[in-house]
């Protein structure tokens, strides 16, 4: 857990003055389902890293290699969208 | 150099916006305001202000487009009146949330309904916990001068804080007196360049106006903002005095008429304190020690200055020109009062209600009330001039 500032150290007027900083925000703890992969079945179409509110689908090489945890929030977009069915939502208690 | 004109309230508020010279300007017409815009409006039409004129479709607009020049790095201004400021109410708190020193002149007029125009505070007062600075005005030379001063005080880093510079509806805003301007170039050494804190139109820097703000944060932010407010009466003082060395009409918190020796004191915003030093006068010419403390400053509620200016006296009369609905008499009578508790010496206090939607009140009136005071004949809230 990051450690919350007090009101002195924080600028004023709630600004955030720099840029980029979305990626602190560990959004990962909203998710009560996580989106789980079946590798066999993935085509790596990358129609789910298109869809992804949240950039959490980690490409490199033009094939998936994980799921951003930190940042998913568990919306299930992907596997909604996923052409061949490769991505379940499975609860988060459920999940390993 | 000062240059003495006849100007009306309102007159005199556009002349201190034109030698502000905003960047920005967003206006919408409302009685008793209008005036201010209108004649702004043909400042910018002679070309004697750079100011980007622009013409909103409402209030809530007006404020939102001030927010929006304020947050890009303008000085920003606008006016409004009574139902134009209830509708501007939601941008209003987030001028101040955002910590943008926006300046605007509030014509004080009673709320509706029933309909009406003239003049009383139930909308200044109404904002009195949306985190703005409220200063108010006597007459049209103090409405002058505190806009003017209103950009300093605002704009000042430790602050950065909008500012609404009230004057009375009507007995201000169209009454015509003998103001004196500063010289034009005085003025604008007076009131110096804005620096900018995080403008948005810096592009090499970016940053973000108006993210969320859960409960992770958004109390620390609360915070900041009572800590500005703790900043604006030492601010206040600061920009008077030098405004007085520039004029020789020094200005602070408050302005005490008479009230050392006093046993009876009185206690009023804006209009109402000429008519209150002319019964003053009168009462003393009487016999009766009578006193009065011209409250310039209403938010930040200056708690410590108003106890000591009021502890030597034995009675003290509150003048509230709007209503809190159910609450126990108006709001500067329920501050005041509270703000006595716990100090050694505590005046006898009472509200008088009075002036609502612009009912005058005389010398007389006032007269009286002093005398009610001392004659045991004061309720705890009491109202004036109202038929039975």
């Amino acid at each position: 857990m990051r450690k919350e500032k007090g009101w002195k150290e924080i600028p004023e007027g709630g600004l955030i003055v720099e840029p980029g900083n979305a990626r602190e925000y560990n959004t990962g703890s909203w998710r009560s389902s996580r989106p789980i992969r079946d590798e066999e079945k993935c085509t790596n179409c990358l129609i789910c890293w298109i869809y992804c509110p949240d950039s959490s689908i980690i490409v490199k090489d033009n094939e998936i290699v994980e799921i951003d945890l930190e940042h998913c929030k568990g919306c299930g977009i992907c596997a909604t969208e996923c052409p061949v069915k490769a991505i379940k939502m499975v609860p988060e208690g459920e999940a390993e | 150099m000062s240059n003495i004109q006849a100007l009306t309230g309102d007159g005199s508020v556009a002349n201190a916006m034109r030698q502000i010279n905003p960047d920005v300007v967003a206006v919408y017409p409302i009685t008793p305001q209008t005036e201010i815009a209108q004649e702004f409006a043909s400042f910018v039409s002679d070309g004697l202000v750079d100011t980007e004129l622009i013409n909103v479709e409402s209030e809530h607009s007006a404020m939102s487009a001030c927010v929006g020049a304020s947050a890009s790095g303008a000085r920003v201004m606008t006016a409004t009146s009574a139902n134009g400021l209830a509708l501007m109410w939601e941008i209003v708190y987030i001028a101040a949330s955002m910590r943008l020193p926006i300046v605007m002149p509030v014509v004080n007029r009673a709320l509706s309904g029933p309909i009406n125009i003239h003049c009383d505070h139930s909308d200044c007062m109404g904002a009195r916990d949306s985190g703005w600075i409220q200063v108010h005005s006597e007459n049209a030379q103090e409405a002058y001068d505190n806009t003017i001063q209103a950009v300093r005080i605002g704009e000042q880093e430790k602050v950065r804080l909008p500012v609404m510079v009230n004057l009375d509806g009507f007995i201000l805003s169209h009454g015509m007196e003998r103001v004196e301007l500063l010289d034009d170039a005085e003025a604008t050494k007076f009131i110096g360049e804005l620096k900018t804190q995080y403008p948005l139109l810096d592009v090499d820097h970016p940053v973000t106006y108006g993210p969320l703000d859960l409960y992770d944060y958004y109390f620390e932010h609360k915070r900041q903002q009572v800590e500005a407010m703790e900043n604006v009466l030492e601010v206040i003082t600061s920009v008077g005095e030098e405004f007085g060395k520039l004029t020789g009409r020094k200005y602070g918190i408050m302005e005490k008429y008479k009230l050392d020796d006093a046993e009876v004191a009185a206690v009023a915003l804006g209009s109402t304190n000429g008519t209150a030093q002319a019964a003053v006068d009168e009462l003393r010419e009487e016999g009766i020690r009578a006193g009065l403390l011209k409250l310039r400053v209403f938010r930040p509620f200056p708690v410590k200055e108003i106890v000591e200016a009021l502890s030597n006296a034995k009675h003290v009369a509150i003048f509230d020109r709007s209503i809190s609905f159910g609450g126990f008499g108006g709001p500067l009578f329920t501050e005041i009062r509270s703000a006595f508790l716990g100090n050694d010496k505590i005046p006898a206090t009472a509200n008088y209600i009075y002036g609502l939607g612009g009912r005058d009140i005389n010398v007389e009136d006032i007269k009286t009330v002093y005398k009610n005071l001392t004659s045991g004949k004061s309720e705890t809230v009491n109202y004036v001039n109202v038929r039975e």
